[in-house]
């Protein structure tokens, strides 16, 4: 059970329980849908923009733990971040959870967002982790859905 | 006492031996292989069969005039004689081999549907319907203009009769329903429903795919105009399945795949076609997997099916009564008629964390939408969990499945 306690840590069941900035903003700059139809996960994300820098975002939806977790640290991480920070990280989060970056030995800025490293022994999963990610990627790059399938 | 006599006839610790798949630990515990409604398990006599095949009989089919061609010839039909037999259709070339369920509606969409649906005419659907048997006939429907009209179900997930008979007028065109459904478990009147189509001249299209492994079939007894199952969700290889027809529909209809094997005569001016079956089976058939599936037959034929599937019927029960005591757990589909599909929610857990949990205890269960998206619209869920049995489980593996359920509940308390 030692992978799925990895999986399952405490934090992430606390954001799956609590979910942080679990809401919509009505007058977001963008936002996109992000869906996984293999699980039925769908979520909406928001972002307001201040000089190219995030000044608030959100998400709604419904997913798994795993899926909301990611959402809900994603949002309290990117705040304030520019949208360039926010490509380093989209990528280091994608490498890290397909096994392409070793968060022990490559150097990364990912921070608590390292605590999805488990997700890669549940390949099921990867998903799951990375679909708020590429909702908000879509999001700031003007498209307005997205399907990890 | 003639439930419990019929009991002690079956040996499931020895019908297991058969199925060598089950015999391995996954993550370190004996497997529990739960997810039966999304593929069955292969016993050895198929396995042995196709492996034969493969060694000394494999050649292409109705071409040649040497020994192998003729051979595979032989086996192939004696496969199709053997799924006649199966579920009781009058003769052998009224069962078209095809690569599974869904190949075998988009046939019966198509072909029916170019020749006998046209603007303004109704199909028949209902809410509880795979997406296998919704998308084809969507998709015809678009293309003849025609009008998909859906049969709603109740809170227990039976269908409303009293709305389907209320739905059946002059334009519809047919009816195509399945037999037991892959979320839900239930089975449908199908008997009744069929007789009542046949009043206003409808034929029925039955979705069989979960019915064939866990009930008798007789396609006659049913009336069914078509009847389509596959092969690996009754213990076959993937790549098999048949579409049953009534000759009066399938001489009527036109090809829906052009090819080899299916015509008479070919010249650029003008083709003819084949009769039934071959009219409908185009370029070399999946000749292995459907000799397969003749193989799964002859398993079935040799254990005590009756008592097997009263096994299964008893295992469903005990499932039901045990899961439905677990606090939080809620059933999704509680139909009277039911087969071997336990779809369940888990209060403030997602399916998908269940079926990890799950998998690290063993045990393979689907979760998800289960292909039946309209299903989940109507309970208002994103998605379920689904155990489903087959005559191989046993009520260590439900024991089991309940315990682990607990340990979910328990990580996300």
């Amino acid at each position: 059970m030692s992978e799925l306690s990895d999986l399952y840590q405490e934090v992430i069941l606390d954001h799956n329980k609590n979910p942080r900035n679990f809401r919509d903003i009505a007058d977001a700059d963008k936002t996109a849908d992000g869906k996984n139809p293999l699980c039925g996960d769908a979520l909406r994300v928001y972002v307001s923009l201040e000089n190219d820098k995030v000044k608030d975002v959100a998400f709604k939806g419904s997913g798994c733990a795993i899926s909301k977790a990611s959402a809900s640290m994603m949002t309290q991480v990117i705040k304030g971040k520019s949208k360039q920070e926010i490509e380093v990280l989209f990528d280091e989060f994608h490498k890290m959870v397909t096994g392409e970056l070793d968060i022990e030995s490559d150097e990364n800025n990912l921070g608590k967002l390292k605590i999805f490293a488990g997700v890669l022994e549940f390949p099921a999963r990867v998903k799951c982790a990375s679909l708020s990610w590429h909702t908000l990627h879509a999001a700031l790059n003007d498209e307005q859905e997205i399907s990890t399938e | 006492m003639k439930a419990v006599k019929e009991m002690s006839s079956f040996d499931v610790e020895k019908i297991r031996k058969d199925f060598p798949v089950l015999s391995q630990t996954v993550n370190g515990k004996p497997l529990r292989y739960l997810d039966n409604a999304a593929s069955s398990q292969v016993p050895n006599l198929v396995i042995e069969r196709g492996a034969e095949y493969l060694k000394k009989e494999h050649s292409n089919v109705h071409r040649g005039v040497h020994y192998l061609s003729q051979k595979a010839t032989t086996e192939y039909e004696a496969a199709r004689e053997k799924v006649r037999k199966f579920i009781n259709a009058k003769e052998a070339k009224e069962c078209i081999f095809v690569r599974g369920c869904t190949e075998g509606v988009n046939l019966v969409a198509n072909a029916y549907g170019r020749k006998f649906i046209n603007e303004g005419d109704e199909i028949i659907l209902s809410q509880m319907e795979h997406h296998s048997n919704i998308v084809p006939w969507q998709m015809i429907a678009e293309e003849r203009g025609a009008k998909i009209r859906v049969i709603p179900m109740n809170e227990a997930g039976e269908l409303i009769i009293d709305e389907y008979e209320n739905m059946l007028n002059e334009r519809t065109k047919m009816v195509a329903v399945a037999h037991i459904s892959n979320s839900l478990g239930t089975i449908n009147p199908l008997k009744s429903m069929i007789e009542t189509a046949h009043k206003f001249g409808v034929p029925v299209c039955v979705d069989g795919a979960q019915a064939v492994p866990h009930i008798r079939v007789d396609v006659q007894d049913l009336d069914a105009d078509f009847y389509v199952f596959s092969g690996h969700k009754m213990f076959a290889p993937t790549g098999s399945g048949v579409c049953y027809g009534k000759r009066e529909w399938l001489e009527k209809m036109d090809s829906y795949q052009g090819g080899g094997s299916m015509i008479y005569t070919v010249t650029f001016e003008k083709t003819t076609y084949a009769p039934i079956p071959e009219k409908f089976e185009a370029g070399t058939p999946a000749i292995a997997p459907s000799i397969g599936l003749g193989a799964a037959i002859d398993y079935l034929n040799s254990i005590d099916l009756d008592a097997a599937f009263a096994h299964e019927h008893e295992l469903l029960e005990y499932a039901t009564e045990k899961l439905s005591k677990i606090e939080g757990v809620k059933l999704i589909g509680t139909a009277k008629e039911k087969a071997s599909v336990i779809s369940f929610t888990l209060e403030n857990v997602h399916p998908h964390d269940i079926g990890t949990i799950l998998d690290q205890e063993g045990i393979a269960i689907r979760a998800g939408h289960h292909c039946a998206q309209p299903v989940m619209q109507f309970y208002d869920v994103p998605a379920t969990a689904r155990a489903s049995l087959a005559f191989y489980n046993t009520k260590e593996d439900v024991d089991v499945l309940c315990d682990s359920i607990q340990k979910v509940i328990d990580v996300f308390a």
